[in-house]
């Protein structure tokens, strides 16, 4: 596995072979490799809408058009973005080095739990501003932490971080569920639920929009971490460690540190995407509620082969489907999952696509 | 001690047994293929498909025999797919193994929705298959010798995989592949074909792993309804360290930990179910903590081959 983590190989050979083609044929060449499985991906996608009886032209148009034409729907959208970009750039920090934390779903959610928890007790004492700094601060700390014990195996044992993490996220969502149960619920309400925070003490839209603030958190979580990673001598140590951890320690970095602070960097921000959630949009948590995001977050940044500009787009694109899909579950009947299995094929037909590219260039060069 | 009646546990072992064997057999299925390079994350995608074919097969036919064996051939299906993108073409095992496993969850979910949303039908379970006379050893039989033919399989297993890692060449090959596949390629044994064939069958333990909890433990297909399992076998076949005595093991521990809840509302005890939910993950993290520097893997697992490549 090397530093980029493409999903096939890199594409900095493929560059460079693509200066010396001629230059219209370079361009169609890249605009093939990237459009080209997105088109495959909507036109299985189609077959398969169109096995289950669906029609899938008006599925796909109704789908854009309640996702980004209509103003609400733009707005959820957008809102759903925040913590969906903030699980990005979790991951982001983390395959970059060549960490595998498959951990998100039990630190966004253990992290959304305690800050539902605590908020709408705490805002009788502080003001606006100084709560949501609060709750931000809790679920990155929540998430941290839950981050820690895969963290310290990895370092000092060497323990596969892909199984801890796993595990820990299983039993994160278990526990969440026991605490909104047993010691957080609500006890204004007979539904199994926390206390929610009033729409007035969460965070604050933008404009006069609908659109939650939690966005311009994402975005800058997300760009940050890509600057940090590409730019700083930090993000540099960093990514020796993920592209040759012995090599690493030869040039003198403390790989067991390094390991530590990039777990505690990606689980705070997926514990963040749990605090965005509850502050920007749900205000409290239910019972057995779990989005889920990290599993299909992943395949997202590596689409975008770890880049942050990349994964924005990306994520607007997957934030669109579901927000479209769901809407279309209610109204056509096709059920949201069917936005899942559209990210599965890209994945796939974006690594098939590679994978012949790879080939072609290869022939060329013969 | 009234908590220890028999039928409490009778059940806590029928229910370790339930929830055992399809740990069992996606167990024995991942440690095949990690011994052989491949890391499969899409375990749980290829029981979860397993379970959906294998129900749908026994539900339209009528005849359980049939569900399983649907379900083995679903679950060689999704394999056929990481055999082609990871071994074949060389793409990441991890994230096309979270890919397969969203594919899986999505399509099954999509075409549970379409064919039984409305009528959720059920199957009748499975017929047992007593072995004669050790089916009448009191408190023994009933929970060993008297059990459907997928559990005897999963027994045989145990037995046939140790002796294959141990006493033939293609368990040595299978060594090799994960290990240092470029010393198999110069012994003259094509590294591809060994790791593809580990990994369809692997697909075929898991699909029919899962086809055990739709048919025969669970008698309906529910979407997402494995449940973190192929996971669970993936922990299971990197604590074993290569043994497949010791996946036995560990399912029967876990499986005993997942029917804990049933056995203790038999007992008349009211113990939340997220509470035992988490007992087999905890269960994992101690066990890691305790025994985890020994979790040996194979060297190249995770690696994909290029032949001739440095």
């Amino acid at each position: 596995m090397t530093d980029e983590q493409a999903i096939a190989q890199p594409a900095q050979q493929s560059h460079g072979r693509a200066t010396r083609d001629s230059s219209a044929n370079a361009s169609l060449r890249v605009l093939a490799v990237s459009i080209g499985p997105l088109i495959a991906a909507l036109v299985v996608g189609a077959i398969l809408l169109l096995a289950m009886g669906f029609n899938p032209v008006s599925y796909y148009s109704y789908v854009v058009q309640r996702a980004i034409f209509s103003p609400s729907g733009l707005e959820a959208t957008l809102t759903r973005m925040g913590p969906l970009l903030l699980i990005a750039a979790s991951l982001i920090v983390a395959f970059r080095a060549g960490i595998w934390n498959l951990g998100g779903d039990g630190q966004y959610l253990l992290a959304a739990v305690f800050v539902a928890a605590t908020v709408p007790l705490t805002m009788n004492v502080l003001p606006v501003w100084a709560n949501l700094l609060l709750g931000l601060l809790i679920g990155a700390v929540v998430g941290a932490i839950w981050g820690i014990l895969p963290a310290i195996l990895k370092a000092w044992q060497g323990i596969n971080e892909i199984i801890t993490t796993l595990m820990m996220s299983f039993l994160g969502v278990s526990l969440a569920n026991v605490l909104v149960k047993l010691a957080f619920l609500d006890p204004a309400t007979t539904t199994p639920q926390t206390r929610t925070l009033p729409v007035e003490a969460r965070l604050p839209r933008l404009f006069d929009t609908a659109t939650s603030s939690g966005l311009l958190i994402g975005l800058f979580a997300v760009i940050a971490v890509h600057l940090i990673m590409t730019r700083t001598s930090f993000g540099m140590r960093l990514r020796l460690v993920g592209a040759n951890p012995r090599a690493a320690v030869h040039a003198g970095l403390s790989v067991p540190t390094l390991t530590v602070a990039v777990f505690a960097i990606s689980a705070a921000l997926a514990g963040l995407s749990g605090a965005v959630d509850i502050l920007g949009t749900h205000g409290n948590v239910r019972a057995d509620w779990n989005p889920a995001y990290t599993l299909t977050v992943v395949p997202l940044v590596f689409l975008a082969r770890l880049n942050g500009f990349g994964s924005i787009a990306y994520v607007f694109l997957f934030s669109a489907l579901t927000i479209g899909g769901e809407s279309a579950a209610r109204r056509i009947g096709v059920p949201s999952f069917f936005s899942l299995v559209i990210v599965a094929i890209l994945l796939i037909t974006l690594g098939l696509a590679e994978y012949l590219d790879k080939r072609h260039q290869e022939r060329v060069r013969r | 001690m009234a908590l220890f009646t028999q039928s409490f546990v009778i059940t806590l072992f029928l229910g370790a047994i339930a929830a055992g064997i399809p740990l069992l057999l996606a167990g024995l299925g991942e440690q095949l293929s990690e011994k052989a390079g491949v890391m499969n994350i899409g375990l749980e995608g290829m029981m979860l498909f397993g379970a959906y074919t294998g129900f749908l097969a026994a539900w339209a036919s009528g005849s359980p025999s049939l569900g399983f064996i649907a379900g083995a051939g679903g679950g060689v299906v999704v394999a056929s797919l990481m055999a082609l993108l990871c071994v074949r073409l060389g793409l990441n095992q991890i994230v096309t193994g979270i890919a397969l496993t969203l594919a899986a969850e999505g399509l099954t979910a999509l075409l549970h929705f379409v064919q039984f949303s409305r009528t959720y039908p059920r199957l009748d379970g499975v017929a047992p298959l007593p072995i004669w006379p050790l089916s009448e050893i009191p408190f023994v039989g009933p929970v060993l010798f008297n059990n459907n033919a997928v559990f005897y399989l999963a027994i045989v297993l145990v037995v046939v995989f140790s002796w294959i890692y141990r006493q033939t060449h293609l368990g040595a090959a299978l060594l090799a592949a994960g290990d240092k596949p470029a010393a198999l390629d110069a012994a003259g044994v094509d590294v591809m074909r060994t790791r593809a064939m580990a990994v369809l069958i692997t697909g075929a333990l898991a699909g029919l792993g899962g086809a055990y909890m739709s048919i025969a433990v669970a008698g309906v297909f529910v979407p997402f309804m494995s449940h973190g399992n192929g996971f669970i076998a993936i922990v299971l076949a990197m604590l074993a360290r290569g043994r497949p005595l010791w996946v036995l093991g560990g399912a029967l521990l876990f499986g005993g930990s997942l029917s804990l809840t049933t056995a203790l509302q038999v007992a008349g005890i009211d113990v939340p179910t997220d509470v035992i939910q988490m007992l087999p993950f905890a269960m994992v993290m101690v066990v890691l903590l305790v025994a985890g520097r020994k979790a040996a893997l194979p060297q190249a697992l995770g690696e994909s081959f290029v032949r001739g490549a440095r």
